[in-house]
Formats: C-alpha cells, sequence, structure tokens
C-alpha cells in the first residue's frame, strides 16, 4: 500500500474519493506521523487527533451515503494557531492567550472544515506572527526538518508560518494553513522547499484570524504543490460580510484553468532586486527560473520597481504601527493571561500583564509602532509611510501594464541555523523580496526551485495584480514543472 | 450680542463657550458589532464577540448608524461628506475592550452646519442667534465600570461598549448660560424631530463636554478648559456660570486659567480638575486599517434627505403662518415634537369633528391646549406622553364647544371629569346634563327674576355704573347653572336693561 503521508492534498482528495483508501486510514497515518515528529521538530502547539479522525469518519460515513463530497474531503490539514479555532486553544503563540479557547471559528477554518477537511492540531509559528525563523515562539523554536549533510544544527523552518512549513515539509500534515503580512507564508514555503501563496489582498477573511498588521495580514494555503495551493485556497477564499475589507468576487476554479504553458505572457524581471551583494546561489535560482519561464514560453521583460529600496522600511514602519493597537486589547480584563501584583491598580495590572504575557520581538514591535504614532512623530513616520506605500504599489500597476507576472527570489538566503541571527535588524533583512507585494496587496506565491550547494531548498517567487491568483499559479506550475523539485529531508526525528 | 458678562473685581468679563455634544444614535444595533442597544438590560447581556474584542474580531460599519448621522446632518443645513473614514484613538482603560475607540478624527461624515436657537420666547423675532456646528462625526461608546459591586474591584459593563454615537461639535459661538441652554435644548429638539437620538439626558444617551473660556469684551480668547458629561440642561447652564466666575477670579487674583478637563459636582455646584494638558492622552490617532474609506453615493444621502420629517423651524413657520398661531404659540408648540405631532393630532380631530378647516379650529385647539390642558395635566402630576386623554377624545370635546353644545366654562368641567373618568365628553355631557341651553324663554325669565331681586344695582346701572353688566350676565349664569349661551344670556340682558 502508498505511504499515505507521501501523499499530496489532492493525492489524498482523489484516493479517498475513488476509494483506494479511507479518510480515517489517512487521518490515522497523519496522527501518527504527528506524534512521532512532535518532540523532534516541535512543529505543533496542541494536536487534536481525534478532531482529524472524526472529520475523517464523517467523509467516509457521507461517501458511503453516496453524499457529495466537499474539495478537501478527506484531507487533514494543520492551522497555523492564528486561526481561531472553537473550543480549540488559539494562542498566537504567545503566553499572553495561553489556554485561551475561542467561542468561534474562523471563517477561513469554518471553510476548510466545511470543505471536508480535518484539523490535526494548531501549528507553531512566531509570536503573534511577527519574526522569520519562528525562533519568538512562546512554546518554544520549531526545528526545520533539513539539515545541511552531515551536520545536525537546527535550522530555522522560517517564519513566521515555521510550524506549517516544517509540517509540511516533515510530510507530516500534507497541507496546513499559514498566514503572510510581509512574506509569512512565501519565506517559510522557500525555506523548506514546499508551495505557499498568498492571494491578494480581502480574498481570504480575516475574521477569526488573530490580527498582527490588518492592512497586510492574508491567509493562504502551503502544501507540496502549486495544484495542492489552488485547490486549498479555492476551500479557503471568498467574500465574508463579517470582514469589511474582504473582496466581494466570485472564487474561481483555479484548479480547473491550472496550465504550464505561459504562450503570449511577459513575465517582468524588476531590476531593482538585484541588489548588490546579492547570493550567488540565489541570483543564479532566479536566472533558472527565467529559464523556465522561457521554455514555457513567456516573454521576460526587463522591468523596474523604483520604489523598492523603501519596502522595507515602509513595511517595518505601518506593520509595527497596526500591531501596536491591534494588541492593545490584550490587557488582562477579559481573557487570557492577567498579573495582578498584590495590590496593583488598573495600569500596575496592564504594566505586569502585557510584561509578563507578550515575547521580547512583540514588545520591540509594541514599541516601535507605539513611537511612530506619536504626537510629533507621526508625519514623520507613519504618513510617510503611507505615501510611499503609495508609491510602492504605483510603481507595480506601471509594471502590470507591461507583464504579466513578475519573477524574483523568495528570500534572500536559504535556511539559516537557528540562533544564528541575533540582531533583529539582520532578521528583518530577510524580508526584502517579500515586503513590496504585502505592500501593495498583490497575490504572490513561492515555490521550490532547487537545492543550494548546502543541500538547502531555495524557492521563486511570482507576484501577480491583484485578483490575479490564476496567473501567479500558472507561472508557479510552470516553473514547478520544470525545476523537477522533489528533493525531500531526510527523516531524522 | 448678548449683554452676559460676570462682573469681576476689575471690571467686566465675557465667557465664550463651545460644547461637544455626544449623542447615542437611535438604532437597534451598535455602530460596529450586531448587539442589541436597549437601555436598562443586565449587564453584559448586550455584549458581542466584537463588542468584547476578542481576537481576531472585526468591525463592520452599521448603515442604518451611519444614514442617522446623515440624516441630522442634513437637518443642522450642514455639508455632508461621502467621503469619510474612521480613525483609531488608543488609550487604555478597563471599559474599552479593543483599547481604542475607532473614531473620526481628520475626515467626519459631516461637515459645517447651523443651528439657530431663540432666547425670549416672548420676542423670538429680536432674540435670535445663530450657532455654528463645525462637525459631527461618527464614533463608538465606552462600556461602564461599576465601582459599587465589590469592596476591592470593579466590575466592567460592555452593554455599550461599540454603542454608535455622534459627536456634534459647536463653534466656540456662545456667549451666556442661556445661549448654551437653549443651544442644547434645541439641538435636542432637531435630534428628536429626526429621530436619530432620543435625546434623553438622563439616561446618559445624551452628554455634553462644556468648554469655556473667558475675556475682556472683545479681546482674544482666553484658555479654555473642558468639563465632561454634563448630563442635563440646566447642569450646562450651571457649569458656565460657575468656571466662568471661577476663571474670572483665578485670573483677577493673579493666577492663569490651564488647560484641562474638569468634572461638576452638581450637589456643590463646582467643577473640579480631573487632568491637565501636562498629563494628558497622546491617543496615536490613525486610520483604522479593518476598515475602508466610508463613501456614499448621491442616492443613500438624497433618501436620507427625503426621510426627514418637517423639522422646528419649518413648522414653527408654518403655524405662525398657515394656522395664524401666535409666534409664542408656534413656539412652545414646536419645541418637542411630541408636543407637535400632540398638537397636530388634535388639530386634525377638531377640524374632523367640526366638519372645518384646520385654519380655523387651530387656534381654539391651541389656546385650550396651552391654557386649559398642560394646566389640567400638570396639576396630575402627567405630561402629554401619560395622558389619560387621547388627542381624538379632545377633539371631540373643543368640537362641543365649538358647536355651541357646551360652553367654555362647561368645557373645563368636562375635561376634569375625562381626566377622573377616562370616559368621553359626549358621554358626560349627557350624563350630567350639561348642554348649553339656547332657550330664550327659560333665560328670560331667569333674566327678569334678577332685575327684580337687584332692582338698586338696575338703578345704579341706569345711572351709569356700567361695569355692572357683568353682575347681570354672571347672576344669570348662575341661575341657569352655567348651562345658558353666553351669548344669548349677554343679548337679553342688555335688552332687559335698555
Amino acid at each position: 500500500m502508498t505511504n499515505l503521508t507521501d501523499l499530496t492534498l489532492t493525492g489524498i482528495r482523489d484516493g479517498v474519493a475513488g476509494g483506494d483508501f479511507t479518510a480515517t486510514e489517512v487521518a490515522g497515518a497523519f496522527n501518527a506521523a504527528v506524534a512521532e515528529a512532535q518532540e523532534a521538530l516541535n512543529a505543533f502547539i496542541v494536536t487534536t487527533p481525534e478532531a482529524a479522525l472524526a472529520a475523517a469518519a464523517k467523509v467516509d460515513a457521507d461517501r458511503a451515503a453516496g453524499k457529495p463530497l466537499g474539495k478537501l474531503a478527506g484531507v487533514p490539514i494543520g492551522m497555523k494557531d492564528l486561526f481561531a479555532t472553537k473550543g480549540v486553544q488559539t494562542t498566537a503563540a504567545s503566553k499572553i492567550l495561553e489556554g485561551f479557547k475561542p467561542e468561534y471559528e474562523s471563517t477561513v477554518s469554518q471553510k476548510l472544515w466545511d470543505a471536508g477537511a480535518g484539523l490535526l492540531g494548531k501549528l507553531n509559528l512566531d509570536q503573534f506572527a511577527m519574526g522569520s525563523s519562528n525562533e519568538s515562539s512562546a512554546y518554544g523554536k520549531v526545528t526545520s526538518p533539513w539539515r545541511r549533510p552531515n551536520d545536525t544544527s537546527a535550522l530555522a523552518p522560517g517564519g513566521s508560518s515555521g510550524g506549517s512549513s516544517a509540517a509540511v515539509a516533515a510530510r507530516i500534515v500534507p497541507a496546513a494553513t499559514g498566514t503572510d503580512t510581509g512574506g509569512s507564508i512565501r519565506q517559510p514555503a522557500a525555506f523548506t522547499g514546499i508551495s505557499g501563496i498568498k492571494p491578494t489582498y480581502g480574498r481570504c477573511s480575516r475574521w477569526g484570524i488573530v490580527a498582527f498588521a490588518s492592512s497586510l495580514d492574508q491567509a493562504g494555503p502551503m502544501a507540496h504543490t502549486v495544484q495542492d495551493c489552488a485547490v486549498m485556497l479555492e476551500a479557503m477564499a471568498g467574500f465574508d460580510a463579517k470582514d469589511a475589507t474582504s473582496l466581494d468576487l466570485p472564487v474561481p476554479n483555479w484548479e480547473a484553468a491550472l496550465s504550464g504553458d505561459l504562450k503570449g505572457k511577459k513575465v517582468g524581471i524588476p531590476r531593482e532586486y538585484r541588489l548588490e551583494g546579492l547570493n550567488a546561489e540565489v541570483a543564479k535560482s532566479w536566472d533558472d527560473g527565467i529559464a523556465w519561464l522561457k521554455d514555457a514560453g513567456a516573454e521576460v521583460v526587463d522591468i523596474s520597481l523604483p520604489h523598492s529600496k523603501y519596502a522595507l522600511a515602509t513595511y517595518y514602519i505601518i506593520a509595527p504601527a497596526e500591531a501596536s493597537s491591534n494588541l492593545a486589547r490584550y490587557d488582562g480584563v477579559r481573557y487570557g493571561l492577567r498579573d495582578l501584583p498584590d495590590g496593583a491598580n488598573l495600569q500596575e495590572m496592564y504594566a505586569a500583564t502585557r510584561a509578563a504575557g507578550f515575547g521580547d520581538e512583540v514588545k520591540r514591535r509594541i514599541l516601535i509602532g507605539t513611537y511612530v504614532l506619536s504626537a510629533g512623530f507621526y508625519d514623520a513616520y507613519y504618513t510617510q509611510a503611507q505615501k510611499v506605500r503609495t508609491l510602492i504599489a504605483r510603481d507595480f500597476e506601471e509594471a502590470f501594464k507591461q507583464v504579466d507576472v513578475i519573477l524574483a527570489p523568495t528570500a534572500p538566503t536559504s535556511a539559516f541555523a537557528l540562533g544564528e541571527k541575533t540582531n533583529p535588524l539582520d532578521m528583518y533583512l530577510g524580508d526584502v523580496f517579500s515586503v513590496p507585494a504585502s505592500l501593495a496587496g498583490l497575490p504572490a506565491m513561492s515555490v521550490p526551485a532547487g537545492l543550494d550547494s548546502q543541500g538547502l531548498p531555495l524557492g521563486l517567487q511570482i507576484i501577480g495584480r491583484p485578483f490575479d491568483e490564476q496567473g501567479v499559479l500558472n507561472a508557479g506550475l510552470a516553473i514547478e514543472q520544470r525545476a523537477g523539485f522533489s528533493a525531500k529531508p531526510t527523516k531524522w526525528w | 450680542m448678548s449683554d452676559y458678562r460676570i462682573q469681576g473685581a476689575t471690571g467686566e468679563w465675557e465667557v465664550v463657550i463651545g460644547l461637544e455634544v455626544h449623542a447615542q444614535v437611535t438604532s437597534n444595533a451598535k455602530l460596529f458589532s450586531g448587539s442589541a442597544t436597549a437601555f436598562g438590560a443586565e449587564p453584559n447581556s448586550q455584549v458581542s464577540l466584537i463588542d468584547a474584542a476578542m481576537p481576531g474580531m472585526l468591525p463592520v460599519p452599521n448603515m442604518e448608524c451611519i444614514r442617522q448621522a446623515v440624516r441630522t446632518g442634513i437637518a443642522i443645513g450642514a455639508q455632508i461628506n461621502k467621503w469619510s473614514r474612521f480613525d483609531r484613538k488608543n488609550y487604555f482603560y478597563a471599559d474599552l475592550p479593543q483599547g481604542y475607540q475607532i473614531s473620526q478624527l481628520y475626515h467626519p461624515i459631516v461637515g459645517e452646519g447651523e443651528i439657530e436657537i431663540t432666547l425670549d420666547e416672548k420676542n423670538p423675532e429680536t432674540s435670535k442667534k445663530v450657532i455654528g456646528v463645525e462637525r459631527i462625526h461618527v464614533e463608538q461608546d465606552a462600556g461602564k465600570l461599576m465601582h459599587d459591586q465589590h469592596p476591592t474591584m470593579s466590575y466592567v459593563d460592555l452593554n455599550r461598549s461599540g454603542v454608535a454615537l455622534m459627536e456634534i461639535v459647536s463653534r466656540p459661538d456662545m456667549r451666556s448660560p442661556a445661549e448654551a441652554g437653549a443651544y442644547l435644548s434645541k439641538l435636542r429638539s432637531i435630534l428628536r424631530y429626526v429621530g436619530s437620538c432620543d435625546g434623553n439626558m438622563d439616561q446618559g444617551s445624551m452628554r455634553a463636554d462644556v468648554n469655556v473660556s473667558v475675556r475682556r469684551p472683545g479681546d482674544e480668547f482666553g484658555t479654555r478648559t473642558e468639563t465632561k458629561n454634563v448630563n442635563s440642561v440646566r447642569f450646562v447652564m450651571a457649569v458656565v456660570e460657575s468656571e466662568a466666575k471661577r476663571q474670572v477670579a483665578l485670573i483677577e487674583d493673579g493666577g492663569k486659567v490651564v488647560q484641562e478637563t474638569r468634572l461638576y459636582d452638581p450637589d456643590r455646584n463646582e467643577t473640579r480638575s480631573m487632568r491637565s494638558k501636562e498629563d494628558a492622552h497622546d491617543y496615536r490617532y490613525f486610520p483604522d486599517p479593518d476598515l475602508l474609506p466610508l463613501v456614499l453615493d448621491d442616492a443613500f444621502v438624497e433618501e436620507a434627505r427625503a426621510s426627514l420629517p418637517e423639522l422646528p423651524d419649518a413648522k414653527r413657520a408654518r403655524y405662525e403662518g398657515a394656522l395664524g398661531l401666535t409666534a409664542y404659540a408656534a413656539g412652545v408648540l414646536t419645541a418637542e415634537v411630541d408636543t407637535a405631532r400632540w398638537f397636530e393630532a388634535l388639530l386634525a380631530a377638531t377640524a374632523t369633528a367640526q366638519n372645518k378647516p384646520e385654519g380655523e379650529v387651530a387656534k381654539q385647539a391651541s389656546n385650550w391646549l396651552l391654557s386649559e390642558f398642560f394646566g389640567a395635566l400638570n396639576k396630575l402630576g402627567k405630561d402629554l406622553a401619560s395622558s389619560p386623554i387621547t388627542p381624538e377624545g379632545a377633539g371631540q370635546l373643543l368640537a362641543l364647544v365649538g358647536n355651541g353644545t357646551i360652553s367654555g366654562s362647561i368645557a373645563k368641567q368636562v375635561l376634569e371629569k375625562m381626566l377622573e373618568t377616562g370616559d368621553d365628553a359626549a358621554t358626560i355631557v349627557e350624563r350630567e346634563g350639561l348642554k348649553q341651553t339656547s332657550d330664550t324663554g327659560a333665560i328670560e325669565a331667569a333674566v327678569a327674576t334678577i332685575m327684580a331681586n337687584n332692582a338698586d344695582k338696575v338703578e345704579q346701572y341706569k345711572a351709569g355704573k356700567e361695569a355692572l353688566f357683568g353682575f347681570f350676565v354672571g347672576q344669570t349664569m348662575k341661575a341657569m347653572a352655567g348651562k345658558a349661551n353666553p351669548q344669548i344670556v349677554n343679548e337679553l340682558v342688555k335688552k332687559a336693561l335698555a
């Protein structure tokens, strides 16, 4: 019999639908894989084997009864612990929400359950999705399943969706949800040799997702293949009246329209992304990508995104500003952690609760955000950043008059070791290629492009026009078909 | 225009007043959540996940609240901003679950408008003044802390958390307590006409922040203080007076007014400092990223405009013009929408019962309402809302007077009986035999008897003491038990004395 945990999402879906195996068998196999890997990888904050089995049993019963099956029938998934899941602890990887069990289900997770998916557990992440290495979690770092050859040092799975990327790459989940604020789907996907797409801002409802930076946060799928991403995104996306920024557009059948044939398409190569000192292997991988897309029939065009160099600074003003306000609700009054020292007044309770509940990176961003919104600094930082954000979006608008998609590296390096980056600024610099698309609200995905000389995965990023997830997925597919990426981490856990 | 002055030791001072009024929007649901908004519900029974700011919850604008703000703006002749935006005002407090209030600092939904006040209802034409309104924006209310539930802890009630408020900001155009009072009353009247706020200040659904400064007449504005959450018209006037006097005394003693937030203590009729500008919050306002800019189309604004009822100024003009009422009566009848509604129902009923146009019975209805009915209700400690008599019932009573069935003085008795028993006017008149008589024979007989019994007074009258005419009329009415038609009595007395 096939090794069920090696299957793709679509492989499981088709196998369950075709009766090759049952959803219950699949859930059982992944539950076992999750349990076996948990100690070594720490990909999950909580596991929910019963929930996975219950969802599977329902799918099996529906199938037996001849009822129609959902898009994800029989597929167990991991859920980034930023999505509220009813009755299941939801922490955003922070102490401040330890033990918090929502009375509600996020829109995206509910849509996934409605499509027949089951919950294997809540995946670890950088605390409040702030970080690029999954080291800021209050529930321990996630270790990437990847290792350099003959080297046992623990590597970062990327972040903030590091539990998601590690779990998919380790084949302990076939797919997982991620969220992307400045690259938190794409960068971990690139670090672990999987695919992930951040759709157009507004495609996926933010209702029930713990907010980091509201104007940037977007949910998306992380999985083995472009097709898997297309299928899962179809299940996640859709208008939601409960989110005022939700896009009121029908969800296309992306899977049905997948095509790696790019004849007549133009691919832009932004010259500003050729940073001085760009890692040679990353540059080579980018060149490979260009060659593959040409091979797929696309015309390659040199383009300019002149304000790219300001994107990182802009992002690190806007995102913390929004976060400093979004995280004000964690005050110890209504839920989550409350630290009430003897005789403390309200202000002292706030201070004690937030000091004990938030990790260093979260505190750092709250401080930055509070600072840039303060009287006297607001115009110089926040207002200015908003103006630059508009210019960055305009760069893309101009570029998309000439080209259909843009190709760039996902991240400036392959995975680094846990503990290697001690200066927060070094960590922030790793987001240089991913934040521009976030600031412009554009769909962008990372697909595996190959291994570097250390044997670690590199990803390529495709950025598309607003609402053109199809164009992004198709270019991703063209790369996937030509890169022939089949490397897997060697199981060491 | 106002000659209100504070007499200081060093001379006269003028007071400058601006009001920021928070008016709770009449709506079944809160501004950004679906929760109900009833007053007086069990603590924390009207709280959604959004109002409690649970993780991942998002605000969605309630367009009915927006519509009410637009209607209010149109009612004060203000510019409606078809593009407005919500901002977050960030601060920590236990009654503010999100850690920020969603408000509109930079781009309010309603711009410049104005409200005309009348300072003396008896002389409306010469006592009018226009007060500018700078803006109206919509925002969330906070919850409420309860300090009396536990010896060492405070409890939080989030029922009010997220309820929609309109903040109506005046220009510093008022110059006396009376002007401030008149402005607030007029604003409340407009809100009630529009139906965008119930105006119940005692329930907290309308409250005012009172900005006061003093200056030598004609000088530049002085430094102002802001007294928060004043909850009656009377208290607003008291705040203006006591705060202006405090500032004058302070300045004349060589001190300086500091810009600060103050609280009013009605028991001691004084304001006291709450916090100064130095320890004021930095609210870190910024556009709420959970919400898109609020864009209204022409159809939305036009629907809001078309939905407005006749407003107090227009109604008042119509009462004076088409109905021919005095300026005073028109002013009193239109000041509160409930009074105007009652009057109009009474007018319609009176006209119908007598089969006359409204214009012909308007004075009768207005006089009766203002001089008879309000007094009678007052005696019973009731008002129009709790009146046991409906406008239709009152209209029938007035018709009985109008068609000569009963006299005006009998009508007073009938009204009392109506209030006592709840029976209708015709039944009472019938039962008590109060019908007016126009039987000239009976009246002539009564007049003759009176003349005979008062021969001395007849002599005096004929000698020129004409004031005695009223005496004979009164005696005749008395003899007729008040039921004689007064006009016929007049004629017959005159004839008998001729």
